[in-house]
């Protein structure tokens, strides 16, 4: 059986450390973050030292090392939200979840991630969870949008 | 030489292909630099070396900027001094103020860059760097907070190690230098060479501390707390207290370990000779019995963890041999023990080592015997002068002394260790002997001495020739392998150091450093063997006397219990 890694990697023959960033993208879709195991391999089948491409990865703001959550709450922090008091929200956000930006939750149900503008300025303060838009959120309102999902999870 | 190029208004010559700072250099003109590497590729990323240029509008990093006819450049201009300045100002910012408390005070490239710019207030004041200190590794302690990123730990290992333990990790305001999913240095694939503190500027980078430790048990009398010192220690030395590189103070070195309280004194070039019997033999060995070749050396600890990383392939290449400093941990705790009536375990043994990765090798599982270490605790050159200091010494006044009897006598081809390729010389003059029966007629072997990074040399014992080959540097022996992996044949025994040059341009030496430093220590190495007038191993007479006392024959069932070792494959991440 073949790892997913494997996978990608038979799609780059002979490929050249100018794929990396191509091959990391694809590794993130499907496993949804960049795990050890699969940074090691990457590196592996291109020559390239671990610590060389985690300190690509690390360089851009769309890769991510931990497991996201079932839920994965994207919050705006670009400049129509910032103005409408999105640091409040996430600073809410934070403790609503006991996680940090780009960490997730103990139970893995929510990960939060912090974005520059998801390009729906009309809707600041805006949060994205699994592609649903929130929008006008307030800190007094984030417990209830959390709870929608939660009470999904206690449903099904 | 055929451009003429103008710095501050006097006419000079260049070649072309050559930097500014090429030619600024070679006219004993300096330009301050941070993030320069002789020898390495050019990235100006610091800035600290610009140079205003007549016609341009912004100012040139002298470092990567190649002359060009009629240039004319300044390089002291008030707006080149004060852009200069301006960088340190900025790298002050958010650089911890410590200086008090820092290993490197003194002796720091940062703080002699804000002396020498006239840096005398805080003009601009950022948030201090808040990084956690990585004291995960045995060998090494990184304190990022300390780092101003100048990038030269990142590529020493990238680029002269072909390591890649370290890299800038992150991005802007937020970069700083950290091992691979930030796991700390003892999960990641460093070797422990320590060529990244020889490079670092700042306090950054140092090795772990066993100064503490070593003074409890000095202090302990119950202790019988044993010295033992590597070749390069006594070359080097001396360039801590002042003296010209390459001053030999073995004599010195000596009356002051007595002085600082240890109760035995000995030289590791003693089981530097040692090494070269069972080496020599285990060459011999290979050669006849049709044993795994080319064999490779095993007294670099930094070389052995590459191999168990990166070439685990050529693992059943490595001698089996122990290094010296662990040959002598065993010595000491058996047949010395045993010899003086004192009991292994009440023994405290201390090594001083130009090495980082020694510190790593002592406490390794398979150096120990009935789970007592071979050696207890391992102190650097620097550690040493700094313990020299600490207990009050001034060795400008000290009578030289004579290392203590038996461990403590050597023959100048074990003193050779401490430079690349003295190994290689210590043991061919070894191996002709056992081959042949006949002592060779000239004992030097110059296709092995000096300070490039691969020597290759081909000798004769008897009707036997032999291909050596000698590295410094890890990407110069991964180099070499992968010529043997390739189907290489004609080496025979190679020599790998890691650090470049070998021991005497050590993780665990004096900072600051040049490259004519490092050739003086050399010179100094090459004419103690030249003066000596015992200059193989197997004419150490303490040497033959332990064979005959105590291990019986090299390769013997004593030397393979307390001298060899085995090696083991290591995941790398």
């Amino acid at each position: 059986m073949k790892s997913t890694v494997q996978e990608i990697l038979t799609h780059y023959p002979n490929a050249g450390h100018d794929s990396l960033i191509p091959i990391l993208q694809q590794v993130q879709e499907k496993l949804g973050f960049l795990s050890e195991e699969a940074v090691v391999e990457v590196g592996k089948y291109l020559k390239m030292p671990a610590s060389k491409i985690f300190g690509v990865a690390t360089f851009y703001n769309q890769f991510r090392f931990t497991q996201p959550g079932k839920y994965h709450v994207q919050l705006c922090r670009g400049t129509a939200c910032h103005v409408l008091g999105s640091a409040t929200v996430l600073e809410e956000m934070e403790k609503q979840l006991k996680v940090k930006s780009g960490q997730t939750t103990r139970d893995k149900l929510f990960s939060l991630e912090v974005v520059a503008c998801i390009g729906a300025c009309g809707l600041a303060p805006v949060i994205s969870i699994n592609g649903e838009f929130h929008a006008k959120v307030t800190s007094d309102s984030i417990k209830s949008i959390l709870d929608e999902y939660r009470n999904r999870e206690v449903q099904s | 030489m055929n451009l003429t190029i103008e710095v501050n208004n006097n006419k000079i010559q260049a070649n072309p292909g050559e930097t500014i700072l090429d030619v600024l250099n070679r006219h004993g003109m300096s330009v301050p630099t941070l993030c320069h590497m002789k020898g390495l590729f050019p990235t100006g990323s610091c800035r600290m070396c610009v140079v205003e240029v007549e016609g341009r509008r912004n100012l040139v990093t002298a470092c990567s900027e190649p002359v060009t006819q009629g240039m004319k450049i300044k390089t002291h201009s008030s707006r080149v001094i004060e852009s200069r300045k301006t960088i340190v100002e900025l790298l002050l910012s958010n650089h911890p103020d410590d200086c008090l408390y820092c290993e490197r005070n003194g002796n720091c490239e940062l703080q002699k860059l804000s002396e020498d710019l006239n840096v005398r207030e805080r003009r601009i004041s950022g948030n201090k760097n808040n990084y956690k200190l990585d004291v995960s590794s045995a060998s090494l302690v990184r304190d990022p907070a300390k780092c101003i990123l100048c990038g030269r730990c990142v590529r020493v290992c990238e680029e002269i190690e072909g390591v890649s333990a370290i890299e800038f990790v992150g991005r802007g305001s937020k970069t700083f230098i950290d091992t691979s999913f930030n796991h700390g240095l003892n999960l990641s694939t460093c070797v422990n060479c320590g060529q990244c503190i020889m490079v670092c500027p700042t306090g950054a980078l140092k090795e772990k501390p066993h100064i503490s430790e070593i003074k409890n048990n000095l202090s302990d009398p119950t202790k019988t707390v044993i010295v033992q010192y590597a070749p390069s220690i006594s070359v080097s030395l001396a360039e801590e207290f002042g003296f010209q590189p390459g001053v030999n103070i073995i004599g010195l070195m000596n009356a002051a370990l007595r002085r600082i309280g240890f109760n035995f004194v000995f030289d590791t070039s003693f089981s530097a000779d040692l090494t070269i019997m069972e080496e020599a033999s285990e060459l011999v060995h290979r050669v006849t019995n049709g044993g795994v070749l080319p064999m490779i050396t095993s007294c670099c600890p930094g070389w052995v963890k590459y191999a168990e990383e990166f070439s685990h392939d050529m693992l059943p290449h490595l001698s089996t041999c122990k290094s010296p400093q662990q040959m002598m941990g065993a010595i000491i705790k058996s047949y010395f023990a045993e010899a003086e009536g004192i009991a292994p375990e009440n023994i405290y043994s201390v090594s001083v080592m130009p090495c980082t990765a020694k510190k790593f090798e002592q406490q390794r599982e398979e150096m120990t015997q009935n789970g007592i270490s071979d050696v207890d605790a391992v102190l650097t050159t620097r550690e040493l002068a700094r313990l020299i200091r600490l207990y009050g010494i001034d060795i400008n006044k000290l009578e030289p002394e004579l290392a203590d009897s038996p461990l403590g006598t050597r023959s100048s081809a074990g003193k050779l260790f401490g430079s690349s390729g003295g190994v290689m010389e210590a043991a061919i003059r070894t191996a002709h002997y056992f081959v042949t029966g006949k002592e060779m007629v000239k004992f030097q072997v110059k296709g092995v001495r000096g300070l490039q990074g691969r020597k290759e040399a081909t000798v004769l014992m008897g009707d036997l020739e032999v291909g050596v080959a000698v590295v410094s540097g890890l990407k110069n022996a991964e180099e070499l392998l992968q010529e043997i992996r390739e189907g290489r044949s004609n080496i025979h025994f190679i020599e790998v150091m890691a650090c470049p040059g070998g021991c005497i341009n050590g993780g665990g030496q004096p900072i600051g450093a040049d490259e004519n430093a490092i050739r003086a220590r050399m010179m100094t190495l090459y004419d103690i063997d030249e003066k000596d007038a015992i200059k193989v191993s197997h004419k150490n007479p303490y040497i033959v006397e332990l064979y005959d006392k105590f291990l019986g024959k090299p390769l013997g069932h004593k030397s393979h219990h307390l001298l060899h070792t085995h090696y083991q494959k290591r995941e790398i991440f």
